[in-house]
């Protein structure tokens, strides 16, 4: 109960800050709408539409990436990662309260963000959106534990999306099969798979992200 | 409370910290000082356990909750208020009767009115007034303080002075100033980093 306690402080903590500062979930939002736009007029008439969900997953995914840049940016200043990892509740729940916070984030994007590719490009069905919801777990809970390894180095905009996109293919794997295959399940097992596998390696590694041996 | 033998830290080729050894009891208070880039913050970094040594040995003998830290930066978010702030860190602490603490902790630091206010709009004083109630807040049993009266006003630094000369004696220390004079004599050790 007290590890779920502190998650909900942490948490609340984080869309607090978001709040107020404002800072990434408009520019979130902006950028996966301007993104969906560009396609709209980059894609030829009568492209199919297994090409507009990869598109939507190069939107999604990219999108993520914007938020968690910024993730770990209101610990950096003022030093508050310090004072973090030095109160006595499990380091763990600082990295559960992000993700959850991230992909708050991400889901508020694309809820403008999925309308507006219907309108545009192509229907989704529950399956799809199953399969967009499994897809963002995975990559707020990895993008959380690599966001804080690259806070800790100095070109952290970098090494995010060196660290990060290799781990993401399985989810755009099972993210687009999931919209396009005749075999959805496949793809949604596949995702719920990585989720449980990833979300448990991330949270247990956590500690040793945080901490200087 | 501390006790630490040979410790040694680089930074890639630079060495920060050399043969530093010291045992601090648990009612001690280990006054640190030296100049600029002498290692009195990676000192202190390394005792809160936040930095491994190099080389050497190090035992803090108190559980990192009941440690309180104040550094060069206020280690508080900007977007939040003092109250918010105090109150996320008394739940992570698990602070009994948290709001009376955070409450008297404010007030005594001057705080209280602008209890509601994001600690943006804050003074660099204010922030260190603010770091101070942060590690003040969970009563620990060691207090790792580096350069607390940075940015303080007279007012404030005497405050800090009185709340020091009541904790020494009652809990371990570590007080690294450029202004030894302030608290020499609490002190119980030096330790003069070169």
């Amino acid at each position: 109960m007290r590890y779920l306690a502190d998650v909900a402080a942490l948490t609340r903590k984080d869309l607090r800050v978001e709040l107020r500062a404002q800072d990434t979930l408009p520019a979130m939002l902006l950028f996966v709408l301007s993104m969906l736009v560009v396609f709209h007029f980059a894609l030829p008439e009568g492209t199919g539409e297994d090409a507009a969900y990869g598109l939507l997953w190069v939107a999604i995914v990219f999108t993520a990436l914007l938020g968690l840049a910024r993730a770990w940016i209101p610990e950096q200043e003022h030093g508050v990662f310090d004072a973090l990892v030095l109160a006595p509740c499990d380091r763990s729940a600082i990295w559960v309260g992000k993700t959850v916070a991230t992909l708050a984030f991400l889901v508020a994007a694309q809820a403008v963000a999925l309308p507006a590719f219907v309108l545009f490009f192509a229907p989704l069905d529950g399956v799809a959106l199953a399969g967009v919801l499994l897809a963002d777990v995975g990559i707020c809970a990895v993008g959380s534990l690599m966001a804080a390894m690259a806070a800790a180095g100095r070109a952290r905009e970098l090494l995010l999306p060196l660290l990060l996109l290799p781990l993401s293919m399985p989810l755009i794997v099972g993210g687009v099969g999931s919209a396009v295959s005749t075999e959805p399940e496949r793809y949604l097992l596949l995702l719920a798979l990585y989720d449980g596998i990833f979300a448990v390696l991330s949270w247990a590694s956590f500690e040793y992200v945080v901490t200087e041996s | 409370m501390i006790r630490a033998s040979g410790l040694e830290k680089r930074y890639g080729a630079r060495r920060v910290l050399v043969g530093v050894d010291l045992e601090l009891p648990r009612d001690g208070f280990l006054l640190v000082t030296g100049p600029n880039g002498s290692g009195k913050t990676t000192l202190l970094r390394v005792i809160a356990g936040l930095v491994a040594p190099t080389r050497g040995r190090v035992e803090v003998d108190v559980h990192r909750g009941r440690l309180g830290f104040v550094a060069h930066e206020p280690l508080v978010y900007r977007e939040l208020t003092a109250l918010e702030n105090l109150d996320l860190f008394g739940r992570l602490y698990r602070v009994p009767e948290r709001r009376e603490r955070i409450g008297m902790l404010l007030e005594r630091f001057g705080l209280w009115e602008a209890r509601s206010e994001r600690v943006e709009s804050y003074s660099r004083g204010m922030s260190q007034r603010l770091a101070l109630c942060r590690a003040f807040l969970h009563d620990p049993d060691l207090l790792v303080l580096d350069e607390p009266y940075s940015s303080l006003d007279a007012e404030s630094a005497a405050l800090l002075d009185r709340e020091l000369a009541e904790l020494a004696g009652t809990r371990a220390l570590v007080v690294s100033t450029h202004d030894p004079a302030r608290v020499e004599p609490l002190a119980t050790q030096r330790l003069v980093l070169t």
